[in-house]
C-alpha cells in the first residue's frame, strides 16, 4: 500500500509541477503571505475573497491556490508577531511572547529562521502523516453510514464549540447560529422555502462568501477602526541573521519535534482550532523546560515549538475535510464549501474519483512549502516595509475589494447587503466576547448534518438507537459524551482553583479568523 | 445607582429570545414525526437547543456578574455609522451609476471612519482604488458590473 502511495504522490508532483497549476499554487502562496502579514487581516478574509475567482477555474488549480493562501498566511502571521509583536492573528499570539524579546535583543533573524525551519519540518510531517493516514481513513470511511457520519459531524461541531479559550457554551450558542443560518433556504427533501424572509434571493441559501466576509472582514473593520493605528517600526532582517548557530538549533530541534506532534495530535481532533494549538505547544514547552524563566524574555523553544504545532496541524487538518468530507475548523469548512461549488464531493470516493486533485494537493504542499522558504528570503525587506501601510488606508481599500468580491459571486448586490449585515452581527457578537468563527464551521455543516440525521431516521424507522447500535456510531457518540461531561468538569474545577495558569491576553486586536 | 445588567445576561436573553422566535417559525414548516420528518423539525431543534444555551448564558453571566471586567474602550458609534454608510452607498450607487462611483463612495465614505484621514487623503485614495478596481475587476478580470451608467438599468 506504501507503494500505492508514493506511485499516487509521483503523479501528483506531475499534476502540481504542470506551469498551470505552478502559476496558481504560487499566487496562492504569495496572496497568503502578504495577508499574513498584514494586520487585521486573517486567513479566513483572504480566502473568502478569493474564493470568487476560483469560480472561472478548474477544480485543481483553484483548489492549489486556496491551499496556498492557507499555509502561505501562517509564515506571513509569524512576521507580524516576531518584528512586530503584533498577535493580529491568534494563532501566533503566543509566539509574540517570545518572538518579539528576540527581536528586541537583535536576534529577528535567527527567530524567522527557526521559525522558517520549524515551519518546514513540520510541515513536512504532517504530510507524510497525511499520506500514510488518508488511505487507511478512506477504507474506514466507506463503511459509513448516515448514522457515523451524523455522529462524528457531531463530535466535530461538539469539539469546535467547546475547545475555545472563551465560554464552552458561547462556542456551542455560536455553532447553532451556524447550524440555523444553514436551514435558511429551500429544503432539499421537500422544496419548502424556509427562513427567506420573503426574499426570493435567500431561497438559494446564503452566501457563504458573504458571510464569511462579514464575519471575518467588515466585522474586524468596525472592531479595529481607530484602534489599530501604525503598525510598523523600524527593524531591518538580512538573509545572513536567519541561520540560527549550533547552540540556538540544538535548543530549538527537540522543542520543533514536540511542538510538531502537538500540532499533528490536535489536527487529528476535529474541531480543535489551531489558537488553542499553539497555547497548548507552548505551554508544554515552558512546562517541561529546565530555566521555565527565560521564557517570556526570548526562549528560541517558545517560538520553535508553537509554530511547528501550527504548521503541522494546518497538513493533519485536510486529512478528515479531503477524505471524509467533514472540514475540522473554520478554514477547512470554506475550503469545503469551495470544493462544493466546483461540483465536487470531498469524501472517500473523492480520492479515487478525483486522483489528481487529491494527489496534486498533496505535492503542491511540498512545493508551496518550498516556495515559501525561497519567497521569504528576498520578501522579508518587502514585508517588513509593508507592515508600515497605516491601517486608516488599509480598511477602506479593503472594504471595496470586500464589496466587489462578493458582488461577483452571484453578480448581485443584494449579497452584498448580505455581507453587511453579517459584518455587523459578527461586530457586536465579538463585542459580547463570542467566538464567531464556530458560526461558519455550523454553516457549511448544517445540511450536511440535517441531511444524514433524517437519512438515519429513515432507514432505522424512526428510532434513535441508530446513533447507538453500530459499534463506531456508539464510539463516537461516547466521545462526544466525554467531552462535554470533561469540558464540564474542568470548567469546574477551574473555577475551584481559580485562574488558570497560563494567563491569555484578552481580545487580541483583530476577531478570531482561524482560531 | 446606575442600572447595571452583565453583558452576558444581556446576550443570552436576546439569544433565547432568537431561539425561541427561530422555532416558532419553523413551527410553520410542518414539523412531522422523527420516523417521517418535515422540513420544520431540525430548524424547531436547533431553535431549541439555541434558546437554551441562551438561557444556560444569561445564568452564567449572572452568577458571575460581580467580576465583570468592563471594556474601558467606547464604542465608535461613528466609524460604524459610516462605514455601513459606505456599504450602503456601495449598493444604491452601484444600481444606478455602477462600479466607478459605486467604488468612489464606499472609499470616500468609510476613510472617514478613522479619525486621521482628511477631505485630502480620502479623495486621492478613493480615486486610486477606482482606478485599480476599474483595472482589474472591469477590464482584467471582466467582471459583469456597467462601469458607469446612468439611472436604472
Amino acid at each position: 500500500m506504501i507503494w500505492q502511495s508514493l506511485t499516487d504522490l509521483w503523479f501528483g508532483f506531475g499534476v502540481a509541477l504542470t506551469p498551470h497549476n505552478l502559476m496558481w499554487s504560487f499566487f496562492g502562496v504569495l496572496i497568503g503571505n502578504l495577508v499574513g502579514v498584514l494586520p487585521g487581516m486573517g486567513v479566513l478574509s483572504a480566502i473568502a475573497m478569493l474564493l470568487p475567482l476560483t469560480y472561472t477555474m478548474h477544480a485543481v488549480p483553484a483548489i492549489l491556490m486556496l491551499a496556498g493562501i492557507f499555509y502561505g498566511s501562517q509564515y506571513g502571521g509569524a512576521i507580524g508577531a516576531i518584528l512586530l509583536n503584533l498577535p493580529s492573528h491568534p494563532p501566533h499570539a503566543v509566539t509574540c511572547l517570545d518572538g518579539y524579546p528576540l527581536t528586541r535583543q537583535g536576534k529577528a533573524g535567527t527567530a524567522l529562521g527557526v521559525t522558517m525551519l520549524a515551519s518546514f519540518f513540520a510541515a513536512s510531517f504532517g504530510i507524510t502523516v497525511m499520506i500514510l493516514a488518508s488511505p487507511l481513513l478512506v477504507e474506514v470511511a466507506y463503511k459509513f453510514g448516515p448514522a457515523e457520519i451524523f455522529a462524528i459531524m457531531l463530535l466535530g461541531l461538539i469539539a469546535g464549540s467547546t475547545m475555545t479559550r472563551d465560554s464552552a457554551l458561547k462556542g456551542i450558542a455560536m455553532t447553532t447560529f451556524g447550524l440555523m443560518l444553514g436551514t435558511v433556504g429551500t429544503d432539499v427533501n421537500s422544496g419548502v422555502e424556509r427562513f427567506t424572509l420573503g426574499f426570493d434571493q435567500l431561497s438559494d441559501k446564503i452566501e457563504l462568501v458573504a458571510l464569511a466576509m462579514g464575519l471575518f472582514g467588515i466585522a474586524d473593520f468596525l472592531r479595529n477602526v481607530n484602534r489599530i493605528h501604525i503598525v510598523g517600526s523600524e527593524s531591518k532582517v538580512r538573509f545572513k541573521d536567519m541561520r540560527p548557530s549550533r547552540a540556538e538549533l540544538k535548543q530549538a530541534f527537540p522543542a520543533m519535534l514536540r511542538g510538531t506532534l502537538v500540532g499533528t495530535l490536535f489536527g487529528a481532533m476535529p474541531g480543535t482550532g489551531s489558537t488553542i494549538t499553539t497555547f497548548i505547544a507552548y505551554a508544554l514547552e515552558r512546562k517541561i523546560s529546565r530555566t521555565p524563566e527565560r521564557f517570556g524574555h526570548g526562549a528560541i523553544e517558545g517560538v520553535a515549538g508553537p509554530e511547528a504545532a501550527a504548521h503541522s496541524k494546518t497538513q493533519i487538518d485536510f486529512i478528515p475535510t479531503m477524505s471524509m468530507g467533514i472540514p475540522g475548523d473554520p478554514v477547512m469548512a470554506l475550503i469545503l464549501g469551495a470544493l462544493l461549488i466546483q461540483g465536487i464531493q470531498p469524501g472517500p470516493a473523492m480520492i479515487t474519483e478525483h486522483a489528481d486533485l487529491f494527489w496534486g494537493l498533496i505535492a503542491s504542499f511540498w512545493i508551496g512549502n518550498v516556495l515559501l522558504m525561497i519567497l521569504n528570503v528576498p520578501l522579508i525587506g518587502i514585508w517588513v516595509r509593508l507592515l508600515q501601510v497605516p491601517y486608516r488606508l488599509l480598511f477602506p481599500s479593503a472594504l471595496l475589494l470586500i464589496a466587489i468580491g462578493v458582488y461577483s459571486t452571484n453578480n448581485s448586490l443584494f449579497d452584498v447587503g448580505e455581507v453587511l449585515v453579517f459584518g455587523i452581527a459578527g461586530a457586536l457578537l465579538m463585542a459580547y466576547n463570542f467566538p464567531i468563527a464556530t458560526v461558519l464551521l455550523g454553516y457549511v455543516l448544517g445540511p450536511l448534518v440535517e441531511e444524514n440525521f433524517r437519512r438515519a431516521l429513515l432507514l432505522s424507522n424512526g428510532s434513535l438507537n441508530v446513533f447507538i447500535d453500530s459499534p463506531i456510531s456508539l464510539f463516537i457518540m461516547t466521545a462526544c459524551m466525554l467531552l462535554i461531561v470533561g469540558q464540564m468538569f474542568f470548567a469546574l474545577r477551574g473555577k475551584l482553583k481559580g485562574r488558570r495558569e497560563l494567563a491569555l491576553p484578552r481580545d487580541m486586536g483583530a476577531g478570531e479568523p482561524g482560531t | 445607582m446606575r442600572w447595571h445588567v452583565h453583558k452576558d445576561v444581556q446576550a443570552g436573553l436576546v439569544i433565547a429570545l432568537i431561539g425561541s422566535g427561530f422555532a416558532a417559525r419553523s413551527a410553520h414548516y410542518r414539523i412531522g414525526t422523527l420516523l417521517e420528518m418535515g422540513p420544520g423539525y431540525f430548524p424547531a431543534a436547533l431553535g431549541i437547543v439555541f434558546a437554551l444555551v441562551g438561557i444556560a448564558i444569561a445564568i452564567q453571566g449572572y452568577v458571575k456578574s460581580s467580576v465583570e471586567l468592563r471594556e474601558r474602550r467606547l464604542p465608535e458609534w461613528r466609524a460604524w455609522l459610516l462605514i455601513i454608510a459606505a456599504v450602503v452607498a456601495f449598493i444604491v450607487v452601484g444600481e444606478r451609476l455602477g462600479l466607478a462611483a459605486a467604488a468612489f463612495s464606499i472609499v470616500f465614505i468609510s476613510a472617514f471612519a478613522d479619525r486621521k484621514n482628511t477631505w485630502r487623503s480620502a479623495t486621492v485614495l478613493a480615486v486610486v482604488m477606482v482606478v485599480v478596481s476599474t483595472l482589474v475587476f472591469w477590464w482584467g478580470l471582466k467582471l459583469q458590473f456597467p462601469l458607469w451608467q446612468w439611472g436604472d438599468a
